[in-house]
């Protein structure tokens, strides 16, 4: 096994609100490997983009870094604890675009309105040079500008000498995520982040962009987390899968195990219940009992008891079950498999 | 189809101007609709399926007359037997036909009033028909929100009290209540959980199957409509390119974007063959659809015919309509 190039632990990101506190992250652990893609699947509100934001810092206040750890390496060197980090400091900017990049969930949002896409990216080029000149020489603009245009170039964008020069908002939402993708790879990341990268487009567009994803990801082996939550990009794009619910992590393991021997209630329940292409037509699915329930309405013991067919009586709802081993690189966080193994509540 | 059809939607346009500046000069059109044709039977869903942007939500839109059409006839079998032409009623005369044609929204959260109670947003459509009495409006929505699946004691609770895919039954439950002959559904799952989705689709198919509801079942996912419909429609730049049951659709796909749309969905089995880019380019502009066939600068099969003359749809086997001048000869793959 190689050294993980991520390792988060324990992780928990709350928000002080006047209402209350919403445990948005709560006890999330994961790792990530050189050169794998780990997909992060959970439906809306479980903590996805929070756990994100907080390996970059860059989680929006009320929202705090409460407990756990985030253990980023440089080649070689030894793991720095990004937790711990300034999120201000300049050691975090080192790390923040050059080392880690993100493809945010709102690409509108990540570009300036005012500025060509070109020169933003230009922009982010020379700020991080040493990515690409390590012997400490000047990237000139129109170095800068030809990098960009050789960028554009490798994420699919035709005409990319013209489109270097256009606004985000001139482009389709297709050209824009790649614009997008080109931005996250500029500074040639170790671990690229993609947050919901095709949520907002088709089908069609969404099978390019995937595909320039894993091609990327094979030709340079950059890491990626890869979060969704659509189960069928998930088992396309990922080696690991972690899956979560309520900020916690249900079960992570290899893709094929979670695919055909899910162990946790949650996974497998979701499985059978996703309409798909390939099932017959107008059969009724399986459904998982219940709705999401409120972030501030967070039920104690396992955060899936009130919807759990397999809910044990007198034990669920008490405690909070610690994410185990279930098989081999298989772990799940269920009293099912491990009765004792409760965590923090 | 042997049943008579209760929607018979002829030859649809819809063109929208597009304007600039100050003077809102009109430069162009966008064909948003273009010459729609397919019927919908008593008792049947009819899926309309298409990637953003080519023209469900404005046909549907047509039909529920919520905007008028710019050509076109929209024939709709009235509760009392009588064929009408929706697109050039007024509002008048469209008053008594509404309760007969409800609709469904994407987003549960907007389309209930959030200062009404849950008896009134549903009972409402019943107090607009006349049913005055409130004890009888009270049965009525008890009976329509057990018969999606909620607790008719909740009724007296406000829509914040509850989940969106519990909104979405309430949504559904409303547009229910006037008993309509036709009910629109425009996406009516995408805006909700994974999780959840499941129950409104199941729900849906209840009432095809149980009260043999007719739909008209908008979505941009492929999997949901293949969940609820009996034939499918492929909208692609404004026209339909294809028109199937739903089993010929998925498993004998005839028109090559339809073959392409359905490689693209990424299916959740990490054994399954994927990762091929089925389509490359992107969808064309409906203000300026190339020539010929709209789908010729994406699709792998073109040749110089695609790229002059526009095909007609064509029924090339029983009740499957196709728009391509290559769908004889061509053995597309499907998924089953
Ligand atoms: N700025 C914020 N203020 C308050 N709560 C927040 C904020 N951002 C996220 N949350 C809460 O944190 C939880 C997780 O959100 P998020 O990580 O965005 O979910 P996901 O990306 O999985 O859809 C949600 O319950 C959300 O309400
Ligand atoms: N009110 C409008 N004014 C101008 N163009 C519109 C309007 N509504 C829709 N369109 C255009 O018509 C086309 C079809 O839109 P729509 O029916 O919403 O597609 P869909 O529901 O399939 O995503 C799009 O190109 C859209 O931009
Ligand atoms: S811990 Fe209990 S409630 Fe939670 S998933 Fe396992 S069996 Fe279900
Ligand atoms: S008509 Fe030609 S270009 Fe159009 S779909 Fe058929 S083969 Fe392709
Ligand atoms: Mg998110
Ligand atoms: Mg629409």
């Amino acid at each position: 096994m190689t050294t993980p190039v991520l390792e988060v632990k324990d992780l928990r990101v709350h928000f002080l609100l006047d209402e209350g506190v919403v445990r948005a992250v709560d006890g999330v652990s994961f790792d990530v490997h050189p050169g794998q893609v780990v997909g992060i699947v959970g439906e809306s509100g479980c903590g996805k983009s929070v756990t994100v934001k907080a390996i970059l810092q860059i989680v929006e206040p009320p929202g705090r870094i409460v407990g756990g750890r985030i253990l980023f390496r440089k080649d070689g060197a030894s793991a720095a604890d990004l937790a711990e980090l300034d999120p201000k400091g300049a050691a975090m900017r080192a790390i923040r675009g050059a080392e880690i990049a993100l493809i945010p969930q709102e690409p509108m949002a990540a570009f300036s309105p005012v500025h060509t896409v070109g020169d933003q990216i230009i922009e982010a080029l020379r700020l991080h040079q040493r990515q690409w000149r390590p012997e400490g020489s000047r990237l000139s603009r129109g170095e800068a500008r030809q990098l960009t245009v050789e960028l554009f170039r490798s994420v699919g964008i035709s005409m990319p000498a013209e489109r270097v020069d256009a606004y985000s908002w001139q482009l389709s939402g297709g050209l824009r995520q790649r614009a997008m993708i080109a931005m996250a790879l500029s500074c040639k990341p170790r671990l690229l982040i993609a947050d919901e990268p095709t949520t907002a487009i088709d089908v069609t567009t969404q099978a390019q962009i995937l595909t320039l994803l894993r091609d990327q990801q094979r030709r340079d082996g950059t890491a990626i987390v890869f979060i969704t939550h659509d189960l069928g990009v998930i088992a396309q794009m990922a080696h690991h899968v972690v899956v979560m619910y309520l900020g916690r992590v249900m079960e992570q393991g290899a893709v094929a195990d979670i695919f055909d021997a899910p162990k946790h209630p949650y996974t497998r329940a979701l499985l059978k219940s996703i309409p798909t292409v390939r099932v017959a037509p107008r059969t009724l699915l399986p459904t998982i009992a219940g709705s999401i329930p409120h972030p501030l309405g967070r039920p104690r013991g396992c955060p899936f008891h009130p919807r759990c067919p397999d809910a044990i009586p007198g034990i669920c709802a008490e405690r909070v079950p610690a994410l185990r081993p279930v098989g081999p690189g298989q772990r799940a966080s269920c009293f099912l498999y491990h009765r004792d193994e409760a965590d923090e509540p | 189809m042997s049943a008579p059809a209760l929607l018979d939607v002829r030859h649809l346009r819809k063109t929208f101007s597009i304007r600039r500046g100050f003077s809102r000069k009109v430069v162009g059109q966008v064909r948003a609709v273009d010459d729609v044709s397919f019927t919908i039977a008593e008792g049947e869903t009819l899926g309309l399926v298409g990637e953003s942007g080519c023209g469900k939500t404005t046909t549907a839109r047509c039909i529920l007359r919520a905007m008028t059409p710019t050509s076109g006839e929209i024939l709709f079998r009235a509760a009392d037997g009588r064929v009408v032409d929706l697109a050039p009623l007024s509002r008048a005369e469209l008053r008594p036909l509404r309760p007969q044609i409800q609709m469904v929204f994407q987003d549960p959260f907007g389309s209930l009033n959030p200062r009404m109670t849950i008896f009134d947003n549903v009972g409402e459509p019943l107090l607009v028909n006349g049913l005055r009495d409130r004890r009888a409006r009270l049965d009525r929505v008890a009976s329509l929100l057990e018969l999606t699946g909620l607790r008719p004691e909740l009724m007296h609770r406000f829509p914040h009290a509850f989940s969106g895919g519990q909104r979405q039954r309430i949504g559904i439950a409303r547009a229910l209540a006037t008993e309509p002959r036709l009910v629109v559904a425009d996406e009516p799952v995408s805006a909700l959980d994974v999780s959840v989705q499941a129950q409104v689709l199941n729900l849906l198919l209840e009432l095809r199957t149980r009260l043999h509801q007719t739909f008209l079942f908008v979505a941009h996912d492929l999997a949901v409509v293949k969940h609820v419909s009996d034939r499918v429609a492929v909208m692609y730049v404004g026209q339909l390119v294809e028109l199937a049951t739903t089993e010929a659709i998925f498993g004998r796909p005839r028109h090559p974007y339809t073959a392409a749309l359905l490689r693209a969905v990424p299916v959740p089995d990490p054994h399954a063959p994927g990762g091929d880019v089925a389509l490359a380019g992107e969808v064309a502009n409906p203000a300026a659809p190339p020539s010929g066939c709209y789908f010729h600068p994406r699709c792998p099969f073109t040749t110089e015919t695609c790229r002059r003359e526009p095909p007609a749809l064509r029924e090339v086997a029983a009740g499957h309509l196709v728009r391509c001048h290559r769908a004889e000869e061509l053995t597309l793959q499907g998924v089953g």
